[in-house]
């Protein structure tokens, strides 16, 4: 537990200086505000149609392969920090895990869930 | 000496000294990097790159991170306010925790935590977040694309950066950095793990955002990406922490495969600091060499090529171990 205590003081410490950082530049920063300056920046142009627009739905797509590949990956860690007392046994059991887990990869290949044109 | 070290051996004083440090160091390293990056890149296209300001241009970063605070910080009129001002600032967060747990030397680290390389890959993925914050924030077309590049890019290329660390963890059994290095006393594990060490590195390079992988900022047609409303210090933080990381990123490698602090007769601290600053140099060299690489193509080198090797890499790994 008092391990991680420096790790949370220095969050706190960071989010502090960052602050700071960006406090002081605003006081010392010049302030000229002229009210094309406050635009939205598109080239110089006025911005056109909605900023939020849609998204293509491969974005999302490679999302959800990750969580799925990230929460896989995860289950290894374990396994590979006691990988050198569990045997032959422990590595086999493991090999059927990846093996599943490449099977499902495959699929994902195969069906197109990688390409993008 | 000795007394030094003990009196460094309090909790607190260690604290406050390691904390102090590591915000210097992160701010000089930033300041170094600025003109090394300029150097490198002026002497790779045959230009002598910053001269004027002090001996071989090298007070030029100092200059213009005080014309940085001299600027005005603009808040474009409709941006999230809040996301806005606190995407820079949480980018700051993931870059200084990395600095808890790296060991510059045997003795030199803020605190030797037993799950070390998870706290770093944990909040390293922050980044990904203040990213987002940025882009969502600055309700900025450029931006918005930027940082939704961004994410596909970073989630992309954790994987197989997580499987090929991985493959080291089982020879070592142990995810302190301390033991990483410990356990290369006799050979460096670039020499046992050459295909991890190549995996990891080109899913560093992309993780940093940097060329042929630099998608999310690619200046010449997202005039910056999810920076573009940022101006002043706000900019700069976004450039500390890149830079910050790209150190990190370096850091890491060096201690998983290049035998860490450890090298004959010279200090552990300079051989370190030497092996990490090279590697930071040859990701200054990627830059001017290799063009930047298309989005398909990107995300196709990590899920096609990267994460099925790292995948066999950690399969051979462990059957060698086991025989």
């Amino acid at each position: 537990m008092t391990n991680y205590i420096p790790v949370l003081i220095i969050i706190i410490f960071a989010f502090l200086i960052a602050a700071l950082i960006v406090g002081a530049s605003s006081i010392l920063g010049h302030k000229i505000s002229k009210k094309t300056k406050l635009d939205t920046y598109e080239c110089g142009m006025k911005t056109i149609g909605p900023t939020r627009m849609k998204m293509n739905i491969r974005y999302y797509l490679t999302a959800m392969l990750f969580l799925i590949f990230d929460i896989e990956v995860m289950f290894l860690y374990p396994w590979a920090l006691v990988t050198g007392n569990l045997g032959m046994f422990g590595f086999l059991e493991m090999l059927v895990f990846v093996i599943i887990l490449l099977v499902g990869y495959v699929y994902v290949w195969k069906k197109g869930a990688l390409e993008w044109e | 000496m000795e007394q030094i070290l003990k009196i460094l051996d309090i909790e607190g004083v260690r604290l406050a000294v390691g904390l102090l440090a590591v915000f210097l160091f992160v701010v000089v390293n930033a300041l170094i990097l600025t003109w090394a990056e300029r150097k490198v890149a002026g002497h790779m296209q045959l230009r002598i790159g910053p001269k004027e300001v002090g001996p071989y241009g090298l007070i030029q970063p100092l200059a213009d991170a005080m014309k940085l605070l001299g600027k005005e910080i603009i808040t474009p009129r409709n941006v999230d306010k809040p996301i806005f001002y606190l995407g820079p600032i949480m980018i700051f967060i993931p870059v200084l925790v990395a600095f808890v747990v790296i060991p510059f030397d045997s003795y030199l680290q803020v605190r030797d935590i037993n799950v070390g390389i998870l706290v770093i890959l944990a909040f390293s993925s922050f980044t990904v977040l203040s990213i987002l914050m940025a882009g969502w924030g600055s309700n900025n077309k450029y931006s918005l694309i930027g940082s939704i590049r961004s994410i596909a890019q970073s989630v992309a290329y954790e994987i197989p950066l997580l499987l090929s660390l991985l493959a080291v963890i089982m020879m070592t059994n142990s995810l302190s950095l301390k033991d990483v290095v410990v356990a290369q006393k006799g050979i460096w594990f670039i020499f046992l793990q050459p295909v991890a060490f190549i995996i990891y590195f080109i899913a560093a390079v992309a993780e940093t955002n940097r060329t042929p992988f630099d998608l999310p900022e690619a200046e010449s047609e997202l005039v910056a990406g999810y920076h573009t409303e940022y101006s002043g210090m706000m900019f700069a933080l976004f450039f500390l922490a890149e830079y910050t990381n790209m150190f990190i990123v370096s850091a890491i490698t060096v201690t998983f495969f290049l035998g860490g602090y450890q090298g004959p007769f010279l200090p552990g601290i300079v051989w370190f600091l030497l092996k990490s600053y090279f590697l930071v140099f040859v990701m200054m060299w990627f830059r001017w060499t290799f063009p930047r690489v298309r989005f398909d193509q990107l995300l196709n080198i990590s899920w096609k090529a990267l994460i099925p090797l790292s995948f066999i890499n950690l399969l051979v790994t462990g059957g060698l171990l086991k025989l």
